[in-house]
């Protein structure tokens, strides 16, 4: 579980991990609706998190606990 | 055009790589690139911030260096306390030249060095009475401090001390924020560390000082963010901002002051420069106060205009207005700069290897020269730095990461630069290879270099340098007749 920074970019979300540094664009989101965001993300360096879906922060940039499911670190 | 086609400069990494023993060459080839603009994405191509190979002479600072040296040192009414041994404080002590207004000693106090000095003793029954008794002293001898900020070195990380404890508690004594930085030296692989570690505290103990309380907003209030004042650096750029009509509420952190830190949360846009060091603070104030960011660039002509329309986006037409109002009227002075300059300095090649933003930031500035970076590196970047260096370097140029001595030489050698620009630390070898050298960490001794008033100081000392007749003077003392 690592805490992410999501924020909106010029071409839709884009990731942010404190920790490591690492800035990507999210190519996909599982659930992008107001009632039910998070889910499944994939960013565009080939990784992939995971976000507990819950109701669409009500503005952005907006921290939250992830959780790494596949990719680069 | 670059100084080598991209087969040449592959040859020559291959080359420098040689040498290496095959683990340390396995890993060192993963911090060198040739660049190609047509990559979205540095990932695949360099690894950076990566712990520094055992043996190899590396360039980088420790995680006190990013946070006293750069991010707390230039704050000058807060006294920062270099808590631990005398060595380190000493040696970090007014080395960065990050210019301020005022009596030093009195109310600022950035070129004076506070330290515990710690001793055997310190260490063997800890060393938290000290930095109460020294927080104290201070407020006795300095009462127009604003603030004390408590800056860790090794020894206090590996003994365990309590700074938190010891802050908390002198704070309520004396009535003034007491910040903690766990900055000691061991933390992370470089001084970007101590930047994200000194970001962290500022947020934690300072940023929300002044929530609730009221302030005279104006629509068209910023922030300088990352601009350390290096020989006037702030200044030269804070200028431009207020004629085009802005307000610059807070310069973090050259000549900036505590009061300034807090009032930042009330600012419309922060405008930020060294993005290594302050994105994470940014970042945060988007977060909790909505405060838009924005990456500007204030080297040269061509990057002072980009950005000032850039930040001009952000505001009503009356700024708008102002940008163009600003860049007309210095327009026509850094056109004169450039055709003085240009002839001299025209086809000439620059390698940079410096740290946080010049690798990318100054190429503009000497482009607009006519002159061309064939090689840039930094010291400490990660990736989001490299993304942003692929976009401003041209194609089959050499990006080194981390680069070590044997490295450096072997480059300049090969490619042969008419100008390099780098830290103290290469200067004194360069200079007896005979090679025009500007030490860029802080302009050798020279600034501002930043907005129109600093191009023409950059320009002059780029000038002076390249074309200074003593280099061919110069025979290196191993090749010298014994």
């Amino acid at each position: 579980m690592a805490n992410i920074m999501i924020r909106k970019g010029d071409k839709g979300y884009v990731f942010y991990m404190p920790k490591r540094d690492i800035e990507d664009s999210i190519v996909s989101m599982e659930f992008d609706t107001p009632e039910k965001w998070g889910g499944e993300i994939r960013l565009g360096n080939g990784g992939a998190y995971f976000i507990e879906p819950q109701a669409a922060p009500a503005r952005l940039p907006y921290s939250v606990r992830a959780k790494r499911l596949d990719g680069v670190e | 055009m670059a100084a080598l086609t991209r087969e040449e400069t592959e040859a020559l990494v291959q080359e420098v790589l040689e040498v290496y023993p095959e683990k340390a060459k396995k890993d060192r080839a993963k911090h060198l690139m040739i660049n190609d603009v047509a990559l979205e994405s540095s990932k695949k191509c360099i690894t950076s911030n990566r712990k520094s190979l055992p043996g190899v002479m590396t360039m980088r600072g420790c995680a006190y260096a990013g946070s006293k040296g750069v991010v707390w040192g230039p704050i000058k009414d807060m006294i920062s306390i270099s808590h631990g041994p005398i060595g380190c404080g000493q040696y970090a002590r007014g080395g960065r030249r990050n210019y301020y207004v005022g009596t030093t000693g009195v109310d600022t106090f950035c070129e004076i060095n506070f330290t515990s000095d710690f001793q055997e003793k310190d260490i063997v029954f800890g060393g938290d009475k000290k930095l109460a008794k020294v927080i104290n002293e201070i407020e006795l001898l300095f009462p127009l401090n604003k603030g004390i900020s408590v800056q860790s070195e090794c020894p206090v990380g590996l003994i365990g001390d309590d700074i938190e404890a010891v802050s908390k508690k002198s704070a309520a004594e004396i009535g003034k924020p007491v910040v903690p930085v766990r900055c000691e030296g061991f933390r992370g692989v470089s001084q970007s560390l101590g930047h994200h570690i000194a970001n962290d505290s500022v947020r934690d103990w300072i940023l929300s000082n002044r929530d609730g309380q009221p302030f005279a907003k104006t629509p068209y209030d910023v922030a300088i963010l990352g601009d350390y004042n290096i020989g006037g650096d702030a200044w030269a750029s804070r200028i431009l901002l207020e004629e085009m009509g802005l307000r610059v509420v807070a310069q973090w952190s050259g000549d900036g002051t505590l009061a300034e830190m807090e009032n930042t949360p009330n600012v419309k846009l922060n405008l930020l420069h060294c993005y290594r060091s302050m994105n994470y603070i940014s970042r945060h104030m988007e977060e909790k106060y909505s405060i838009p960011w924005l990456e500007y660039n204030f080297f040269g002509p061509t990057k002072i205009k980009e950005s000032l329309r850039k930040i001009a986006a952000f505001f009503d037409d009356k700024i708008k207005e102002g940008a163009e109002r600003v860049i007309e009227k210095y327009t026509k002075a850094s056109d004169a700069i450039i055709a003085k300059y240009r002839p001299r300095l025209e086809g000439k090649k620059v390698m940079l290897y410096v740290g946080g933003l010049r690798p990318r930031h100054v190429v503009g500035a000497y482009e607009d020269l006519g002159m061309e970076v064939v090689g840039t590196g930094y010291e400490f970047a990660h990736n989001d730095d490299y993304d942003r260096t692929i976009k401003d370097m041209g194609d089959a140029t050499l990006i080194y990461d981390d680069a070590t001595g044997h490295e450096l030489d072997e480059f300049v050698k090969a490619m042969k630069p008419d100008l390099i620009g780098s830290g103290i630390k290469e200067k004194y070898v360069f200079h007896k290879m005979g090679y025009p050298f500007r030490q860029m960490h802080s302009w050798d001794y020279s600034g501002p270099y930043h907005g129109y008033d600093g191009f023409a100081v950059f320009a002059k000392d780029m000038d002076l340098t390249l074309n200074n007749p003593c280099w061919k003077m110069l025979t290196p003392p191993w090749k010298k007749a014994a």
